[in-house]
Order: C-alpha cells, then structure tokens, then sequence
C-alpha cells in the first residue's frame, strides 16, 4: 500500500517544474507517508520517508546488529567449558543463532542505503554503540543462565513490540528473531532451573549470577522517559510502541513469578505487588553506573571492542583473498555487453555460495537442538 | 567431539559473520555425531569429561589448535574428505555404523564443500592468502597418515572399508583441490615416528591436554551434579 501510495506521488511530480508544484510535491510525499504510518501500514525501502526517519532507523538497526555481534562473546566466553555435552551443543546453536541474527539486521540496514561494511567500521571506530548488557563479564557457568533468562528476556520484551515496527524490513527481521530468542530464553530459564533444584553449590552459582545480571538488565530498556532523547519521535514514528519505563515495569511483572518459580531471589528489596497500580515496584536503579558503562567504563567494554576489532583486522588477508578470488573467477563479460561497473568482488558475495548454505542450515541445526534438547 | 571443541574456539573470532555460522554450523554438526556414537558406548559426559588423556582415542588431526584460519580450513580439508569417503563407505556396508553414517553422510558433503571452496579462494587468493595455506598443509601433513590406520571394531569385512582403497580416493581428491588452488600437496610421509599417527593408542600431542582441561574443569569441579 505504501509503495502505490508513493507511485502516485511520483507521477503526480512527473512533468512539474515550477517552485510551486514541487514545494506541492514534497507536501504530498510527507502526507503519504504520514498517511502510511497512521494507518499502522509498513513503510517499505523504496517509500520516500523523512531523512531523520532514516537516519534514526540506522541508529538504531545498527545497534542492535551491533549488539547480537558483540553480545556473541560473553556466552561465546563458556563454549570450550560447557559442562555437558547438551548444554554445549544449546550454546554453540545459541551463539550461531545471533551471529545470524546479525546478519538479518544488517541486510535489514542496509535497505536504507548503508553498507555492513560501513556500521562495522563505526563499531570499530567507536562512532556507533552496541547494548550496554554486554560489557559486563560471564563469571560463571550460571551466567550463561542468567544473560538467556534476563537479557534474552528483556530484549525480548523490547523487541515483540518492533515486529509492529513501521519500518517494513525492520519488523520482518524482528519477527524472525524474536522466534528465536523466546527459544533461547526458555533453554535460560531452563538451565537456571536445574541450577537452582542441583546442589548447593550449584543452587549458590545460579542465585549469584541473578545478582549480577538483574540491574543491568534492568538498564537495557534505557533510560528513564523524562531522560530518553529519541523516545518521543520514534513513537510518534511507531518505530517504538512503549516507552523504556512502560517496557521496563512489564518486564518485572514477567520475572518476578518467574523468579518464584526458579527458587531464586531478585537482588531487589524494594519489589512489591502494588494492588492499587495492578503492577510491582522496585527499586531504584543506579542510573551513574549505566552513564559509567555507556561512556566506557564497564567492566568489559575495553575487552568486547578490542576483540572485535582483532577478529575483524586479523581476518583482514581472508576477506582480501576471497574478493580477490572471486575477481578473478568472476564470468567474462561477453563482448557485446558492456562491462559491469564494479566488480562483484566483495568478501560477502564471494562467500556467499557457503554462507546462503549455512544461513539455510542453522535454522535445521537449531531445530536438530530443540528436538535432542 | 574434540574437533567440534576446536571449531568452537573460533566463536566470536571468524573473520567474516558468515564464516561464524558456518564454523559453529560444523561445530554442531560433529558434535552431535559425537553423541550419537558416545551414547551406544555408554554415558556421553562421562566419556567426554571424566576421561583421561590417555583414554581418549581420537585422531592427532582433530587436536591440532585452530591457528589461522588458512589452518583451520586445512584441517577441515584433510578431515572432511576422509570422513566423507568413510562415511560413504560405511554407509553402503552392512556394518553396525551404517544406519549412522547413512545420516551423517549428508552433514560431512557439506563440511567437505565448505573446505574444499575456501582452499581455492585461500590458495588461489591473494600471496599471502596462499603462503598460509601452503603453510597448513605443510605443517598438518604429518597427520594424516593416521585416518588410513585400521582400526579395531570399525573395519570388519562387513564394514565396507578398505583403508588402503580409502587412502587412494582420499589422496586423489585432496590432489585435485589442492592443484585447482595453485598448491602443492606435501610428498614426505604421512606421519612420522608415533607422534604423529598414535591418537587411536591414547598417545596424543601436547595441546590435547591443555583442551580436555578446560573442557572439563567445570564438570570435573562438580561431582556427581546434573547439568
């Protein structure tokens, strides 16, 4: 619908020349647009949207891209010390899952006219950010419990929402990753429960671990709405459909029954059933420490970029000699056509014989997981 | 499982997101035939975590640390192939294996494609790209003279393996793609003296020692616990 309705305004521009009619024109593009938002319709790559809209889609897209790429390394910290063999496959289809889901949102970006290329170079150079949840350490076994049932949980509670999103692609990707985090917020859960009916010691490690990860997940829904800069604008976009607190409350009321039925505390003496609101209360969050971490200095934000960055510089020569293998075999242009304007010789399509492969694999091998599971 | 553990070393360090899926794809692939094959011996944690190094029966190949990843793609080339090879022959034999390897077989194609297509971009790359593989092949030769070894329990007349048959298609086929990718496959011995070809005794290498440690700290630090 958003693209006929922007079919129409291209037409009705073809031809007009004078000052008048274009100032017209754009008039009716802001009015189709507006129409398509209001009407909870998709806005779809080749739609004229607001240059702001764009932008904060990339913002915001790229982080969360940047997030599923970053966030692979605290779990990815427990792979090689999995305790059985279940829980290592779980993890190591886990780990896969997000460097896909990475790979969605950056496809899904790059419908607004970026490249992955060009929002890795910015994580790299520090120019973009990723979820602050990530740069705090996987200390223990029961963490990788933790960061399934809070963090996936949190994210999840964000990210339902954004399968409404207005941005077509962007709402697409979300509903196919939000399948697969529920999963994987489930084998959280389900890996913190063993934990806490195990042994002592055990039942101790899971209870810790929710110490650690409860207030940080807290914070990823951002800060507070009298703080949020972008909030008002991506509602009024229907980019966000709640706001951080909305979310945020919604959030606790899903844990703490949770937490009742894990046999686990949350580190929050302030929670309690407020039958008047038909919600809990909590606590306040330590809103220096998250200002500390967006600006640095976590514990492992030093840590999460340099690796990154290494991983992306030491297989710089791998990238080059794909692109360069992939020149060299590229089809001869027959003489009659004229020769392509670039070469196809990015890393990504050169590898993409093995990777359209393997993308089509993992969702067979993560339900090879559930079923063995 | 051991060559699972190593391909799951690379998470969150491939040089490409592709190449994250598709080690960790691989990754999952082994390691659920580890379980399969470890659960008809008897409980697969306790085989794979309260094992000494010397009871563990796997082949050197699988042991050697990743390195670049020119060495790891080598390592997959040299392994994949065999398996496949293997598998496929197991899979038309009568042996007890055959159902299993009839199923695997499908994952090793795939292993074995994936290897194959990164050593002639790697070898037919760019000069450094080609150095490093030649350099893998180089260095992880001396282990491939074990995968030709018989072995007892899995090469009955039934089976349907011929190890010096196996050894003949298996050298073929590592030719041909290591040529197609401008490389040169060694011509010393497979293996030499019994550090390189003991793995199936329990001899192993160095490094074999350090992973089973990691990979069984947690288990090992937990008697008795469930997971």
């Amino acid at each position: 619908m958003a693209a006929v309705a922007a079919d129409q305004t291209t037409q009705k521009t073809l031809g007009t020349v004078d000052a008048g009619r274009t100032a017209d024109a754009e008039a009716d593009r802001v009015a189709a647009f507006d129409a398509t938002v209001a009407a909870d319709e998709r806005i779809e790559p080749r739609d004229w949207m607001p240059d702001a809209y764009r932008a904060t889609l990339i913002r915001q897209m790229a982080q969360h891209a940047h997030s599923e790429i970053i966030g692979m390394q605290p779990e990815a910290n427990w792979i090689t010390r999995a305790p059985s063999l279940r829980r290592k496959a779980i993890l190591m289809a886990k780990v896969q899952d997000e460097a896909g889901h990475g790979m969605y949102l950056y496809s899904a970006a790059e419908t607004l006219g970026t490249s992955r290329d060009e929002l890795l170079d910015k994580l790299h150079a520090g120019r973009q950010r990723y979820s602050s949840i990530f740069n705090y350490p996987t200390l223990t076994w029961a963490d990788v419990g933790a960061i399934g049932w809070l963090v996936d949980g949190a994210a999840i509670t964000n990210q339902v929402p954004l399968c409404r999103c207005s941005y077509g692609p962007y709402a697409r990707a979300m509903v196919r990753i939000c399948k697969e985090e529920s999963f994987h917020q489930r084998q959280g859960y389900e890996l913190l429960l063993a934990l806490s009916r195990g042994t002592e010691a055990q039942h101790a490690m899971a209870q810790d671990a929710v110490n650690r990860w409860w207030w940080p997940s807290l914070m990823m829904f951002g800060p507070p709405d009298d703080a949020s800069s972008h909030s008002e604008q991506s509602m009024a976009w229907k980019i966000k459909r709640h706001s951080n607190d909305e979310l945020r409350r919604r959030f606790v009321d899903i844990c703490v029954p949770q937490a009742e039925a894990l046999g686990l505390e949350l580190p929050d003496p302030d929670i309690r059933w407020n039958e008047e609101l038909g919600r809990h209360e909590f606590g306040a969050i330590d809103w220096s420490e998250f200002q500390e971490v967006l600006k640095g200095n976590g514990p492992c934000n030093e840590q999460r970029i340099t690796q990154r960055r290494r991983a992306h510089e030491e297989g710089a020569w791998v990238r080059e000699a794909a692109a360069a293998y992939a020149a060299k075999h590229a089809p001869k242009p027959s003489p009659s056509t004229p020769p392509a304007a670039a070469p196809a010789s990015s890393p990504a399509s050169a590898s993409a014989s093995a990777s359209d492969q393997s993308s089509a694999r993992t969702a067979a091998s993560a339900r090879h997981v559930e079923e063995t599971a | 499982m051991v060559l699972s553990h190593r391909l799951g070393e690379w998470a969150g360090h491939a040089p490409v997101l592709e190449e994250e899926v598709a080690l960790a794809n691989i990754a999952l692939d082994l390691l659920g035939q580890a379980r399969v094959l470890l659960s008809l011996a008897g409980d697969e944690d306790e085989l794979a975590y309260l094992r000494e190094e010397r009871a563990f029966r796997n082949l050197q190949l699988v042991e050697q640390p990743n390195g670049d990843f020119a060495h790891t793609i080598v390592r997959q080339l040299y392994f994949s192939v065999y398996q496949h090879l293997l598998y496929e022959r197991l899979a038309a034999g009568d042996g007890a294996f055959a159902p299993l390897a009839a199923k695997a077989v499908k994952e090793v194609a795939y292993h074995r494609d994936h290897a194959e297509q990164w050593v002639l971009r790697l070898g037919d790359g760019t000069e450094e790209s080609h150095r490093r593989t030649q350099a893998g092949l180089d260095a992880l030769w001396r282990f491939t003279g074990e995968m030709f070894q018989p072995v007892e329990g899995l090469d009955g007349p039934s089976s349907g393996v011929d190890r010096e048959e196996l050894r003949t298609t298996w050298l073929t086929a590592v030719t041909e793609t290591v040529e197609r990718a401008t490389l040169n496959l060694p011509t010393g011995p497979q293996s030499g003296g019994w550090a390189a070809g003991a793995g199936r005794q329990g001899l192993h290498t160095e490094p074999f020692g350090r992973m089973i440690a990691e990979m069984q700290h947690l288990h090992r630090s937990h008697p008795g616990a469930s997971w």
